[in-house]
């Protein structure tokens, strides 16, 4: 009995959770956007966009030359290196930019977005924000929200592009592909609508997600140092799963069903 | 008298824990309240309330003749617009610089140029002490002056209630003078209505026009400072004179020491 009691609880404080979200989200959202707003949201988008450039720039340069290292040493067994590079600009564009991007993405500038909010609210700024008459949905979680989703599919996409640079540095220029092929094969194999498009709504998606749980996690936190350590590894561990899992459900539909 | 606050029979509490039981408070307009009682029965919670960042369970809290709890949210903001708070950290934007502090209620509810809110936030600054500090960050202030700061942001609006929250707590000798001194001060120089909350009798029976004692949920005690000094109730007493038993127990409740060694308690 104990075990289903416990069950149950959990079950009831996870939905009041995902409420509370909700509500969050939405207070934040259905505000009419002013004008003195734009400075904050562009503001916001330096902090999460601009300042994870550089690991981002990193991580997609080293992934698509681990791909072309990889992908060379298989396929030149079956003379098919010709193919390293649409093989390289698939895997990045349809999987490994948007999702690599936002593991990376909630490491970064989602852990930070937890505990700059959660620590706001334990030294009483969200209070009085408040107090002031002027709702911390609106001038704190809104424009850190628009940020995030406006930051992460435009860092998807210089992930994918500067990965596909990777595999040309280490395919064509230390393993000696033919320049010519790496380019025209991924031009003619590559789909704008199925890849590319994909990618980039993949990458709204998570976005969307790993930003909510961010945020939310910071304005629900337990304004304490430990409640606020807990809500940064929360936002982390469940926006990374979320990623992993949604990126799967996602795929199922994009490419699952011919 | 005028009342600027009145909370009528309210009733408030947190999960099980019940925190006030029907207590009724009013503020005289123009005065300083001070709202006293031991740590942990919830004096923050009261402010809270009256600023409708707390829903009560019953009762109603009445802020100009209109009642903050059945009151629509955007008048609830214009209401906020009124009151302001100071908060026992301060609460000093951490991003902004002290001047920014101050300017930004300004900023965010006036249309006023540039100019008119720097001339402000200097008179404001001014009244506090603070204008030099003005390009300081909150980081580098003294916790007194960081309090200072944020009474000049809290005034900043020209409100007509003010609610400080512990504003003595933690304060070397000096820092706390200020503060009583500012408290009196604004309050008649800019025809303020004061809730002080705290538990710092000494500084309260000073500048306080009305004191209410709060404790066990309830009001134990109200007069002027005269009034609650020659008061007959025990619990009041010993709350004056910081005895560290009475009425108020100094054991958390708990089984009696023996049993429990003996493995009784259970």
């Amino acid at each position: 009995m104990k075990f289903l009691q416990s069950i149950g609880a959990k079950t009831i404080t996870k939905v009041a959770a995902i409420g509370r979200a909700t509500l969050m989200l939405f207070g934040a959202l259905v505000a009419v956007p002013r004008l003195k707003n734009v400075p904050l949201i562009i503001h916001q988008l330096y902090v999460v966009g601009v300042q994870s450039l550089l690991i981002i720039m990193v991580s997609g340069l080293f992934i698509g030359m681990v791909m072309a290292l990889q992908g060379y040493t298989i396929l030149v067994d079956y003379g098919a290196e010709g193919s390293l590079g649409p093989m390289v600009a698939l895997s990045l564009l349809r999987e490994l930019g948007p999702v690599v991007t936002a593991l990376l993405f909630a490491g970064r500038a989602g852990s930070a977005l937890t505990a700059e909010i959660g620590l706001m609210k334990a030294t009483e700024q969200l209070s009085s924000l408040e107090m002031m008459a002027v709702d911390p949905l609106r001038r704190i979680v809104a424009p850190r929200f628009w940020a995030g989703m406006l930051a992460m599919p435009m860092l998807a996409i210089i992930f994918s592009a500067i990965g596909i640079l990777g595999g040309h540095l280490v395919g064509v220029d230390w393993l000696g592909v033919d320049s010519g092929s790496y380019w025209s094969i991924m031009q003619s194999t590559v789909d704008w609508n199925q890849d590319v498009l994909n990618g980039v709504i993949k990458s709204v998606v998570f976005a969307l997600v790993v930003t909510w749980i961010a945020i939310f996690k910071g304005y629900d936190s337990v304004p304490t140092s430990e409640g606020i350590s807990k809500a940064t590894t929360e936002t982390v561990v469940y926006s990374s799963l979320a990623v992993l899992g949604l990126d799967f459900v996602l795929t199922a539909l994009m490419f699952g069903i011919e | 008298m005028e009342h600027l606050v009145e909370i009528d029979n309210l009733t408030f509490s947190r999960g099980e824990r019940v925190i006030y039981d029907g207590i009724t408070l009013n503020v005289p307009r123009g005065k300083i309240t001070a709202v006293m009682g031991p740590s942990g029965i919830g004096k923050t919670t009261l402010l809270r309330l009256i600023g409708g960042q707390l829903i009560p369970d019953e009762g109603d809290i009445l802020f100009d003749k209109e009642s903050i709890v059945s009151m629509s949210r955007k008048a609830l903001y214009k209401a906020r617009r009124r009151m302001s708070m100071l908060f026992q950290s301060g609460a000093l934007f951490t991003d902004m610089t002290v001047f920014d502090n101050v300017a930004f209620p300004l900023k965010e509810h006036t249309d006023l140029s540039d100019d008119i809110i720097a001339t402000i936030v200097a008179l404001k600054l001014q009244a506090v002490g603070l204008r030099g500090a003005a390009d300081l960050m909150p980081s580098e202030l003294s916790g007194g002056m960081a309090r200072r700061a944020a009474l000049a942001r809290a005034i900043a609006l020209d409100p007509d209630l003010i609610m400080y929250d512990e504003p003595f707590a933690g304060q070397d000798p000096i820092s706390m003078g200020v503060l009583v001194k500012l408290i009196r001060e604004l309050n008649d120089a800019l025809d303020l209505t004061s809730i002080v909350v705290t538990h710092d009798v000494k500084e309260v029976l000073t500048i306080a026009d009305y004191i209410y004692i709060l404790a066990d949920k309830r009001v134990i005690g109200k007069g002027t400072a005269q009034q609650i000094k020659d008061s007959d109730s025990e619990l009041v007493q010993q709350f004056l004179n910081g005895k560290a038993d009475g009425p108020v127990p100094f054991h958390y409740p708990a089984p009696e020491l023996k049993k429990s060694f003996l493995g009784e308690g259970k």
